[in-house]
């Protein structure tokens, strides 16, 4: 602190102007270069959406992400749906629903003109019945359509939305905090401590990661909470390293030597004055981890290691997707459009962060 | 230098010990063996099969002898191929997953580096963003998507390649190799593109590159001869762990596409409790990636004087 003071120039107002005129601040400058990207610009505000819609979204698409319709099957985005009313003796009528492209299977013992003619009524809108059942169209409308187990669509997105960013952002959150922590503290201490902690580092780098996260998964079972731990405790290594690079590249310039002098525990040095000086490129990676974790993800769905039904992730409904593309293709196309332009801004957003927080790049 | 290099191969002892202790003891929680389960067989055969293959024995026990045989280089036999040793279904595998690999190594480097080289040249412009999102689409949808697709195009509408399997294919124009080695590549393209921009970015904002257009040297040649070359260093320190993940194999892509290759032999192992099958490859892999790490360090010192000394 006194030393700080110490410096100080009596004439205050000129120091004042000064600043006026010169001072920009790295964060300032950052969100200028930041807007002058438009790219990483459109990708935040539509990341912010994606985020948005996401979690408000289910609360307005009228369906639960678990409510099958067995009848229904996979139908295809915004087809017509027919509720089928089944009377039943002494009881409550049962009531299913169809979608409309597999509704001439229900009079198959129908001549094929008096089917089409059936299908034509429905169709009109016309109360249909025939014995115990009775047909309608009603206008209930799944917008992207349904799965394998009439489930909508639409809900199962969002929601799987949800839980993929939520695995992103959290196990990103696990990895950062160990990462961060390590590195800084190898970085400062350097010597002997520095060797043993990125010895294991590189031992862990050497460790193909599947083993532990699959391993972990077939031990403890398929628990949310330990997939992003597990997915967090392999992916901070390479913050680790970067931290650490920018640490030791830090620790010998004055300020440090200033707080060192002053008697500051190494506890405070590294928490107060080392870590908030390598917050770019933390801020930078964090963005780039985000959609790394969010792949592998769905890559553990890919290997049914991943969220168990009837959750749904985005990862899970790709695999999903994935298997039923050649009869029903918009089961991957809308969880691939969401997915893909999530990751999308996401890296778009963090090459534009680095482009803006990294003070060697120009200033054009 | 040649000092250094060998301390650092020394360092595989430790490394590789470490991992195989990690692994070894991670194998044992898991619950059930290899011949528990869904197989059919009585008790007493369980207990000759477990007696057989020292897994009767308390842990550390097991864990010593397997540690003695594998300083002689003999990683056992595998338990789901019977007749075969470990050593054997490497060998059998690698070379699938090398070929691969390989190409797909050579794939991600012209797509990534054309691309980012392009979007580094032309910042925040369209010719910017349009490389960087061709080349982006490997890492913004799964290998388990992409693969399809390409398969559903390249291979069953073209009918250029095989759509899975790897022998007796000649009928077709393209090795088999190829559309696993496209899907892979695209995946790693991505993280090449992103760093040659970036590094490309660096070297146009420095001195020397004012210097050569204040000389009036053709801006084409500041860009192939000396902002390329600069660029490729982070790109370089890239490649190395790039190349043994890529061909020690992604196991996705093999599954996609049926190929035998080590990728899917080690998540075999892993689904069949194969232990003496999964360290084998897991020591295989470690190997490989201190190796790389270590190759790509070199390749970088002899590129950046900078970094020579610290090597």
């Amino acid at each position: 602190m006194s030393i700080e003071t110490a410096t100080v120039v009596p004439d205050a107002p000129v120091i004042q102007e000064a600043k006026l005129a010169s001072g920009t601040s790295l964060w300032q400058d950052a969100w200028y270069r930041l807007q002058r990207n438009r790219l990483a610009l459109g990708s935040l505000v539509f990341f912010c959406m994606m985020a948005v819609v996401c979690v408000l979204g289910p609360l307005f698409t009228g369906y639960t992400y678990e409510q099958t319709e067995l009848s229904l099957k996979a139908s295809a985005p915004l087809e017509p749906i027919i509720e089928r009313t089944e009377s039943v003796k002494n009881g409550a009528p049962r009531r299913s629903y169809l979608g409309l492209s597999s509704i001439e299977d229900e009079f198959l013992e129908k001549s094929p003109e008096e089917r089409q003619a059936v299908v034509a009524r429905i169709k009109r809108g016309e109360v249909v019945r025939e014995d115990r059942f009775s047909y309608h169209l009603t206008r209930l409308k799944h917008r992207f359509g349904t799965d394998a187990l009439g489930r909508d669509l639409l809900t199962r997105v969002l929601v799987g939305g949800q839980i993929s960013l939520a695995v992103g952002f959290a196990a990103t959150l696990v990895s950062v905090v160990i990462g961060v922590l390590w590195g800084a503290v190898a970085g400062f201490l350097g010597g002997k401590v520095d060797t043993v902690m990125m010895r294991l580092v590189d031992i862990l780098y050497a460790m193909p990661f599947t083993v532990i996260v699959i391993l972990l998964m077939v031990t403890f079972g398929r628990n949310f909470i330990l997939l992003f731990v597990a997915i967090g405790a392999v992916e901070w290594l390479t913050m680790a390293r970067i931290v650490r690079g920018q640490i030791i590249s830090l620790k010998h310039q004055e300020f440090v030597e200033a707080a060192v002098s002053l008697g500051l525990s190494e506890r405070t040095i590294i928490l107060r004055h080392l870590i908030p000086n390598v917050l770019g490129p933390v801020i930078i990676y964090t963005t780039l981890t985000v959609p790394d974790v969010m792949l592998l993800e769905a890559v553990l769905s890919f290997l049914g290691l991943g969220v168990p039904p009837p959750m749904s992730s985005w990862g899970a409904l790709l695999d999903d997707g994935a298997r039923t593309m050649e009869t029903s293709l918009w089961l991957l196309v809308f969880p691939a459009l969401f997915f893909s332009s999530t990751l999308f801004s996401l890296n778009f957003l963090g090459d534009g962060l680095r482009d803006a927080l990294d003070p060697k790049s120009s200033k054009d | 230098m040649i000092k250094v290099i060998v301390g650092r191969l020394l360092q595989l002892i430790p490394v590789l010990w470490i991992l195989l202790t990690l692994t070894f003891f991670l194998t044992k929680m898991v619950p059930g063996g290899p011949f528990s389960a869904e197989r059919q067989a009585t008790p007493e055969v369980i207990a000759r099969l477990n007696e057989y293959y020292g897994l009767d024995k308390p842990v550390w026990q097991q864990y010593l002898s397997y540690l003695g045989k594998v300083v002689r280089f003999d990683f056992g036999p595998s338990y789901t191929y019977q007749s075969d040793s470990v050593t054997e279904i490497i060998a059998r595998s690698f070379p699938i997953s090398l070929q691969i690999g390989t190409l797909a190594f050579a794939i991600a480097i012209v797509i990534g580096v054309t691309a980012g080289a392009i979007a580094a040249v032309n910042k925040n412009k369209v010719w910017d963003y349009l490389p960087m999102s061709v080349a982006m689409l490997g890492i913004c949808l799964p290998t388990f998507v992409l693969g399809p697709i390409l398969a559903l195009i390249f291979c069953l509408e073209l009918k250029l390649a095989p759509v899975s399997g790897w022998y007796g294919l000649e009928y077709v124009p393209l090795h088999p190799a190829v559309m696993p080695a496209v899907t892979l590549g695209l995946f790693y393209a991505a993280n090449v593109a992103r760093l040659t921009r970036g590094g490309m970015l660096d070297i146009l904002n420095q001195d020397f590159i004012r210097t050569a257009r204040a000389k009036g040297v053709p801006e084409h040649q500041i860009i192939l001869k000396h902002a390329l070359r600069g660029g490729l260093l982070p790109v370089v320190s890239f490649l190395g762990p790039a190349f043994a993940g890529l061909i020690s194999g992604s196991f996705v892509v093999e599954k996609i596409f049926n190929v035998p290759g080590l990728g899917q032999e080690f998540i075999k192992s892993v689904f069949n409790r194969d232990y003496p099958l999964i360290l084998g490859t897991v020591i295989f892999f470690g190997t490989l990636i201190v190796i790389f790490n270590l190759v790509s360090d070199i390749a970088q010192a002899l590129l950046d004087p900078k970094s020579r000394k610290s090597l």
